[in-house]
């Protein structure tokens, strides 16, 4: 965008063209990954960029799709330089389209300065752990998959689960945390970067309302590539969006949340471009290179020593058939740090927001919850809550052969607490915000439901101070 | 030093193609393009040089030049490798922190080691001595856990002309003249490496000594031996880095080697921020005086994740060398496995299963060859315990870099995605994990533990595999209608599923448990269960075992006793005898 004041290398007419590439022949020097304009007969401008180069042929993918060109005709102009965008601190509260550029009838923003959305790697000597606890109200989260400041933690979704409400409402929530006791945190806010891959209108319409309702919106800085939008831009998307999170985070010093939504859709698209080109597919048809691709984009989370700002990302993706062995969400998860999975059978049974706690897992939460950071008790209750939601699945298998009334005494109070458990700690409002302490105490009423002998994932003193069951 | 030897004609994200000299040597280490990216040639045909380049290419383009260095791919070694955190290709991150920042520049040329440190150095040998590779010349105290004895490259060999007295010096200064054939040779603390060479040694020795890692599953079910080579398989999330972290924490090596080969960020910093507070409770000094940390991570190039495996190795060998016990880590080979398919799909090369190349399995026992205990060239017994860690995609084993790794290593803890969702972690299966090195560790039990580990152990994994079956039972009929005998073999294995097996990595007492712990531990529920199975025999109803307060203690030993407490298990012990006795008194 800020490319053409740079020097200009033009090519007229393309030798080839298939599906989103464009093929150019008879080209000097030109550069991996550089963007590039290209220009059709009727003088519209679109972007693209170089895949491959070589030999006097470049391989370029058009981000905006390949329609509308022709092999003589179509002029394409080298810009000398990889995708950038403008960022801004005034960005917050604006509207861009998948490749940056406004369309909420705004003007231009005004530069600070132009960054290349591909990033680069942060140096892990420059990372700081993350350790400090993210409040999202959710007790599910909070309680049992405990959210960090600087964490990459996605939501495992399908179609049709209330993933969107459930991000949604998260950004209506979030705060930072404090310890039960001390009083909520007040000034420090979050900001918030929205992307959208492929979703649909009433999806974006949506988010964007609920941002209106809450007040958020001026925090808020949303990049919408939207279903019907070209597919190849969804490359982009997720690289600006982070890049601006970059330099709100990293060089305004404020803590910001990335919501992503729906990476299948950019994996969808990856895979195409990688199928024209004839790549050798690894599984399913995508790209070998899809681990090291959403590494590239994933990554670019957490907080580092020279600000005190922070990224934490919530990807959004759904699996196609509910599969979570599928590629997008097992090479997500072999990158993120955790996920929270939603589930169909408990969605079925009218439970919002349908985490299956099981499968959800928060590799970070160890180092962000018990004394001076949740409560001393967190972390052995919530092993303890997990160990007995995992029981009672068992339990389930055995009395769905035998029926329940065959289950022994002790089964039967699994039994009993696995129901409670989905409607009372699982199981909350679209706009309750439970605070960390009614969560824990919520699990602690229902684990004093189950036989004090049972509970051997706490300590003794815990039991004394929180177990209020029949011993 | 480098000289043009040819013009970029082609690139495609990390590879290369290059026309010009048909002088060019394989494997030779080049830099491509006015920013002198390092890369290395990975192929030659006619005049058409191919380089993986191991830094992001965008921006490079046709016509750049390249220079070869004339050298193949190497690491640097000398005092100054521990406490040090690398990129792939040895590069310093702490030093490009430096020069650029936060985020990782391009094209930054650095040493590996730093040139300005003085280390003190000691000579062990004098004038007129013979030496040849691996004689050791002097030793600096390069920590205060390790003592770094500098050898004699493998490739020198003659007489003793000169020593430098004891002194400081850094690494550059000559510390040595050596007559040699070929005319003398002066020596310093540096020498270099080409990765991708094994470190010569004299002869393999056999592997009985365990490395002990402090994981009872590991140490007491599934031992790996110093030398030897295990494989942590796991879908996302089962344990793979925690278990490697545990290890690299408490395994009673030497030197650790850990490599983040295309892993996370954070992971990594967890470990540079993390282990110089921990102590090593065998020397009582911080982890990271003995830890050398390679970190190629998911989002840096992907050619350099190639080469961090070697890098690493490399290092291990060095130390091992020296007569070290060397452990390395890394994680996750499947990831590296990736890069070699992704430079390989860029060359177009014939893919061979799931587009990863034809030359996977042999790059993967040429890897775990290079483990072993082995007596070095200077008669030592050194040696490399190698664990690396694969993520099958879908959690599914039956795919090429499980299998092929399968082959060459000889311990297989295999990660169970089922356990780990219920959290009994460490969540490795005790029926699918396998090690090949028990018949050989089990005399180093009995000579210093005094007790017979292995008789203890078959008869654990009998009880654990009668479980398994038992538990088919139950599942259909729930366990009321199985015998109390039977039922009592399923409450033993809870006690050593979840006493003993479950071992939490984040808890102050039980994150490490020294292996006479385990061996009591493991005995006490062995006792228990043959007392027990005595008094159901004389009529006892399994309910009443079920309720006795002791099988809770049981459960709560491993945090309730200490590591420096021991001798509570005594109590325990006669706790268990005291009610069992009383309930047998009920039936006699
Ligand atoms: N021994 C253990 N004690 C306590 N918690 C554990 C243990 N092993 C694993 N965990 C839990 O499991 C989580 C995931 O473990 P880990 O990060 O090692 O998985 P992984 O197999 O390396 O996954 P990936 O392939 O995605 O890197 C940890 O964050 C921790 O919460
Ligand atoms: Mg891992």
């Amino acid at each position: 965008m800020s490319a053409s004041d740079l020097g200009v290398n033009e090519v007229l007419g393309v030798s080839r063209i298939e599906g989103p590439l464009v093929f150019v022949e008879g080209i000097g020097s030109v550069g991996y990954d550089e963007v590039v304009e290209i220009i059709d007969a009727r003088g519209r401008m679109r972007y693209g960029r170089v895949l491959e180069v070589g030999e006097g042929l470049a391989v370029i993918e058009v981000f905006a799709g390949t329609s509308g060109l022709s092999i003589d005709g179509t002029r394409i102009q080298f810009t000398g330089q990889p995708y950038h965008i403008p960022v801004a601190e005034e960005m917050l509260g604006r509207i861009f389209d998948g490749l940056g550029r406004p369309i909420d009838g705004g003007p231009e923003p005004l530069a600070e300065r132009y960054a290349d959305i591909n990033g680069s790697p942060i140096n892990p000597t420059a990372r700081v752990y993350p350790v400090d606890y993210i409040q999202t109200g959710i007790s599910t989260i909070d309680g049992m998959n405990t959210l960090l400041r600087g964490q990459k933690l996605p939501i495992f979704s399908a179609a049709g689960l209330p993933h969107d409400q459930l991000a949604a409402q998260i950004v209506r929530q979030v705060a930072l945390g404090v310890p039960v006791g001390q009083p909520p945190a007040k000034e420090q806010q979050f900001s918030i970067v929205f992307a959208a891959m492929g979703v649909k209108n009433d999806v974006a319409a949506y988010f964007r309302e609920s941002f209106t309702e809450s007040g958020a919106l001026t925090r808020v800085t949303m990049f919408l590539n939207l279903a019907d939008d070209p597919p190849v831009e969804r490359l982009v998307t997720p690289r600006a969006a982070l890049t601006l999170a970059e330099f709100l985070a990293f060089e305004k010093g404020m803590h910001v949340l990335v919501i992503m939504t729906d990476m299948t859709n950019y994996c969808e698209a990856l895979r195409e471009i990688s199928n024209i080109r004839g790549e050798v597919p690894s599984r399913k048809g995508y790209p070998g290179y899809l681990y090291s691709d959403l590494a590239a984009l994933y990554e670019r989370t957490g907080r580092i020593k020279s600000s005190e700002g922070s990224i934490t990302q919530l990807p959004i993706l759904t699996m196609p058939n509910d599969d979570i062995t599928h590629p997008v969400p097992d090479l997500t998860g072999y990158i993120t740090e955790g996920q929270i999975t939603l589930s169909r059978d408990l969605d079925h049974q009218g439970i919002y927001p349908p985490v299956a706690v099981l499968p959800s897992l928060s590799r970070l939460a160890k180092d962000g919850i018990g004394e001076g950071k949740t409560r001393a008790d967190h972390s052995h209750w919530a092993s303890q809550l997990f160990a007995a939601y995992a029981h009672v699945q068992d339990v389930r298998a055995l009395a769905s052969v035998i029926g329940e009334e065959e289950l022994s005494e002790v089964d039967q109070q699994y039994v009993r607490f696995g129901k409670a458990f989905e409607q009372e700690v699982v199981n909350q409002g679209l706009t309750e915000n439970r605070s960390i302490e009614a969560t824990l105490n919520i699990g602690w009423r229902l684990l004093s439901m189950l036989p004090q002998e049972e509970l051997t994932r706490v300590s003794q003193s815990e039991l004394d101070e929180y177990y209020k069951g029949s011993a | 030093m480098s000289e043009q030897v040819g013009t970029v004609t082609w690139i495609n994200g990390p590879v290369v193609r290059a026309e010009g000299s048909r002088y060019v040597s394989m494997m030779d280490l080049v830099e491509v393009g006015e920013d002198q990216l390092v890369g290395e040639v990975i192929g030659l045909n006619g005049n058409v040089i191919t380089i993986q380049v191991y830094e992001e290419t965008s921006g490079m383009h046709p016509g750049a030049p390249v220079y070869d260095t004339g050298l193949p791919l190497s690491v640097e070694l000398a005092p100054g490798l521990l406490r040090s955190i690398f990129d792939g290709v040895q590069r310093p991150l702490p030093v490009i922190e430096a020069l650029s920042g936060s985020f990782i520049g391009r094209g930054i040329h650095v040493d590996s080691l730093n040139r300005e440190d003085r280390w003190d150095f000691t000579p062990k040998l004098q004038v007129g001595d013979k030496v040849s590779g691996g004689t050791i010349i002097g030793t600096v105290p390069e920590t205060e856990a390790l003592e770094h004895r500098v050898m004699v490259p493998p490739d020198v060999q003659g007489t003793l002309t000169w020593i430098a007295p004891a002194k400081q010096y850094t690494i550059d200064e000559p510390i040595a003249r050596v007559e040699t054939e070929s005319g003398e040779k002066e020596l310093t603390m540096l020498q270099r490496w080409p990765v991708r060479r094994a470190r010569p040694y004299q002869m393999r020795r056999s592997m009985t000594e365990p490395l002990i890692t402090g994981q009872r599953v590991l140490d007491t079910f599934f031992p790996l031996a110093k030398g030897g080579t295990a494989a942590i398989p796991g879908a996302f999330g089962s344990g793979k880095t925690v278990t490697q972290h545990s290890i690299a924490k408490w395994a009673d090596a030497q030197v650790i080697v850990y490599i983040g080969c295309g892993e996370r960020g954070n992971e990594m910093t967890e470990v540079l921020q993390e282990f110089p507070h921990l102590v090593d409770p065998r020397t009582d000094r911080p982890l990271m005086e003995r830890t050398v940390l390679i970190a190629n991570t998911s989002n840096m190039p992907v050619a350099a994740r190639e080469a961090s495996i070697y890098t690493g190795i490399t290092i291990a060998e060095y130390y091992r060398d020296m007569g070290y016990h060397v452990a390395l880590m890394a994680d996750s080979t499947s990831r590296w496995a990736e890069a070699l398919r992704e430079i390989s799909g860029r060359l177009e090369e014939l893919p061979a299963e799931e587009g990863y190349p034809a030359y996977l399995a042999d790059r993967l026992a040429e890897f775990y060859e290079r483990a072993g205990h082995v007596e070095t060239l200077n008669g030592q017994a050194g040696s490399i315990s190698v664990v690396g860690a694969v993520s099958p995609p879908g959690g599914d084993f039956s795919e090429p870099v499980t299998q092929h790794t399968k082959r060459f290593i000889r311990c297989f803890w295999a990660l169970d995605k089922s356990l780990a969702s219920a959290r009994h972690y460490p969540s490795i299966n005790w029926l699918d994990s396998y090690s090949e090195y028990i018949e050989g560790v089990a005399s180093w039990w009995r000579d210093e533990v005094g007790q017979d580990w292995h008789a203890m152990r078959a008869y654990a994994m009998e009880l654990l595999s009668e479980e398994s079956r038992l538990q088919q039972i139950v599942k259909l009929v729930g366990s009321d209608t199985l015998p109390d005998e039977q039922r009592l073999i399923l409450e033993t294995a809870r006690l050593l599923r979840e006493g003993f097996l479950q071992q939490n990595s984040f808890d102050p007492v039980d994150a490490y448990s020294p292996v006479e712990k385990q061996i009591r531990m493991l005995g006490l529920i062995l006792n228990f269960h043959r007392h027990a199975q005595r008094i159901i025999k004389q009529g006892a109803l399994i309910s009443a075992i079920h309720d006795l307060p002791v099988v809770n203690t049981m459960i709560r030993m491993k945090t309730l006793v200490g590591n420096d407490e021991l001798e509570k298990f005594d109590e325990i012990q006669k706790e268990i005898d005291q009610q069992l006795e009383q309930l047998e008194a009920e039936y006699v």
